[in-house]
């Protein structure tokens, strides 16, 4: 049996340029009175995607993922499921199902009942339905609990109903308003993983919205990254991590450092940033960026070296002083304030056990990285 | 806290529970004097609640009492409920301002007032004064309670879980009885029954609406006393008064154990 990691990776449909889209949003604007909370987007979603709409909270996400439900209208574009423009079709005949932030459970019905309460309105046959809830009971392991009444249920078991109560119909998409929000830290961590394999088993079209990015990193094959009602960009989480498209992805998602300045000279490629304060820059990523661009050169905190004399091989570094040094356990932080008063946040896995750190609190100190391990950007 | 019994709070208590309830418990003894004078004890006796019974004034005016209390009761709630869903969920058609006042303000309208603009409006129409009259004016004057005791309930009403039950194929109408109406359900029933209540104890509205034939209890007593209070009077309220105790403590004690169970639930659920 193959993993579920070789199946993930082996799945890209978006970079097969005869793949067909699933859902596409066609340039679509909503307006609340004066407001607009989605502008003119597009984005397509494929079959069986896990895809995250990630954003801070009234960047728009949700008002995308009600208007894919059908509980907004767009003002103007169209939104299509499976080539079938979506527009006037109420939510109730819609080919797909929501988990609610809530959750939503039935108050005064049963476990059983909220799972069957979609296939009664289908007009199910009877023992078709009790046959589906108990497989969906089973699915999200509540078999002792199908009597229990939603109040009598802890936090997790309750969003485990609203799950099986949203995928019972079997619906072509299942969107998610941050399923996991309501959960505490740990239990957040084993239910995504359980999310993306009941995604796979299913094999359904999945999009979560949430606002926090590790979640959407986690579970999500692509994630679109949402704000002000406008995408700012779409790619697969390593490539949002690594290849920021813009500063607002960059600083959005994880710690990033960020050097203002402009480019010296540069030639296929690779350029020299003069970022002022004598510090030149040298990296391999500079893209298509010719001299004098005002740049800003972007760099994760993981990717720089932090040593108390210069590393001789470095073509980077920058010296200032330890300010701060943060140990988490499986790594220390340390901020490094630069003599021009900047402070570099570097971050340092501890892999073996330390018992003497050679750093301390206002020691010089270098700050060190590789041409490769930044990237410049110019939106 | 402070525990203790300062001299201050038992005269505060004493004085306070004197005031709300000594009327009543005197009404209540008096019900059982032996003698026809009403403010003489003459020993103890329950012969006014037979001569009750045997009143056939009073009986009528009970059953009068009840019908109208029923039926207007259930209109306005029905009413009543339609309102304050109005007034809640369609929050932006045009004069939505205009319409909430106009449906809150029999709240703080003195009673003589709707009892007359009634009376004339019954007049204007030419409707015959009686049981009609009497129950649609208590129709009026209910709805607005009713309206306010639900309003509240739908005000902190999720509605996620309509979205939900729509998302999940049920039709508007369908998830209004499915969902809507059994979640707010005990605000309906609390409305009703105060509705219920207030009709029950209305005299001003219905001495000015109601006719021959249909006077209700509370007109009965009070045109009773003007003749001069009697025992047996005593003891239609003290079964009155009875009735509305009950009624209470069981909607209490039910409210009560409700919450209890809700708690045992919830501690069960974090126990897992």
């Amino acid at each position: 049996m193959k993993s579920l990691g070789s199946i993930r990776r082996d799945f890209a449909p978006w970079n097969d340029p005869n793949a067909k889209p699933y859902i596409q949003f066609d340039n679509v604007t909503k307006k609340f009175g004066d407001f607009t909370a989605v502008n003119n987007l597009s984005l397509t979603i494929f079959e069986r995607e896990f895809f995250a709409l990630l954003g801070a909270s009234g960047c728009g996400k949700s008002t995308l993922l009600r208007m894919l439900a059908g509980f907004e209208e767009p003002t103007s574009g169209r939104i299509l499921l499976d080539g079938q423009d979506l527009r006037g079709i109420p939510p109730y005949r819609r080919p797909v199902n929501m988990m609610f932030q809530s959750y939503a459970l039935f108050p005064h019905m049963t476990v059983e009942n909220n799972i069957a309460f979609g296939l009664k309105q289908d007009g199910m046959p009877k023992p078709e339905i009790a046959s589906r809830v108990a497989e969906m009971l089973k699915l999200v392991k509540l078999e002792q609990f199908a009597k229990r009444k939603p109040h009598q249920l802890s936090g997790g078991q309750r969003q485990r109903v609203a799950l099986a109560r949203s995928v019972a119909k079997r619906p072509k998409v299942l969107l998610l308003d941050e399923p996991l929000g309501a959960l505490d830290k740990k239990l957040r961590e084993e239910t995504q993983f359980e999310l993306m394999d009941l995604q796979q088993n299913l094999g359904l079209t999945f999009v979560v919205v949430t606002h926090d990015q590790e979640e959407a990193m986690t579970m999500a094959d692509r994630i679109a990254i949402i704000d002000k009602g406008e995408v700012m960009q779409v790619a697969t989480p390593a490539e949002v991590y690594e290849a920021p498209g813009s500063r607002f992805v960059a600083g959005f998602v994880g710690n990033v450092n960020m050097f203002e300045g402009k480019i010296a000279r540069g030639e296929a490629g690779s350029a020299s940033i003069d970022a002022g304060n004598g510090i030149t820059i040298r990296t391999d990523n500079a893209g298509t960026a010719g001299a004098g661009t005002a740049v800003t050169f972007a760099i994760r905190p993981e990717k720089i070296k932090v040593s108390s004399k210069k590393p001789a091989e470095a073509v980077n570094a920058i010296e200032g002083e330890v300010y701060d040094i943060a140990y988490l356990g499986d790594m220390t932080v340390y901020h490094v304030r630069l003599d021009d008063g900047q402070v570099v946040r570097a971050s340092t896995m501890n892999a073996a056990r330390i018992t003497e750190d050679p750093l301390s609190w206002n020691d010089r100190a270098w700050v060190s990285f590789r041409p490769d391990a930044g990237v410049v950007l110019t939106r | 806290m402070n525990t203790t019994w300062s001299r201050f709070n038992i005269t505060s208590i004493v004085l306070g529970f004197a005031f709300l309830y000594l009327p009543i418990v005197l009404l209540i003894v008096f019900s059982f004097n032996e003698s026809k004078l009403v403010t003489v004890w003459g020993g103890f006796s329950t012969k006014w609640y037979v001569s009750l019974f045997h009143n056939q004034g009073l009986m009528d005016a009970t059953w009068v009492t009840a019908r109208v209390g029923l039926i207007s009761a259930t209109v306005a709630t029905v009413l009543g409920t339609l309102a304050a869903l109005t007034l809640t969920r369609y929050t932006r058609f045009r004069g939505r301002v205009l319409f909430s006042g106009m449906v809150f303000a029999p709240l703080v309208m003195p009673e003589v007032i709707t009892g007359l603009s009634l009376l004339l409006l019954f007049v204007a129409v030419g409707l015959d004064r009686g049981f009609l009259t009497v129950t649609l004016a208590h129709i009026t004057l209910t709805m607005c309670f009713v309206a306010v005791v639900v309003q509240s309930r739908l005000i902190t009403f999720d509605r996620s879980l309509e979205e939900a039950a729509m998302d999940l194929g049920a039709t508007p109408v369908k998830t209004f009885f499915q969902i809507t109406l059994p979640v707010i359900m005990p605000a309906i029933v609390s409305g009703w029954m105060l509705a219920f209540t207030l009709s029950l104890d209305d005299l001003v509205i219905a001495s000015f609406t109601s006719g021959p034939g249909a006077t209700t209890l509370p007109m009965k007593i009070y045109s009773q006393v003007r003749l001069g209070v009697t025992p047996e009077i005593n003891a239609a309220c003290t079964i009155l008064i009875a009735v509305v105790a009950i009624g209470v403590i069981i909607a209490s004690l039910a409210n009560k154990r409700r919450e209890v169970q809700r708690q045992l639930d919830e501690q069960a659920a974090q126990r897992g």
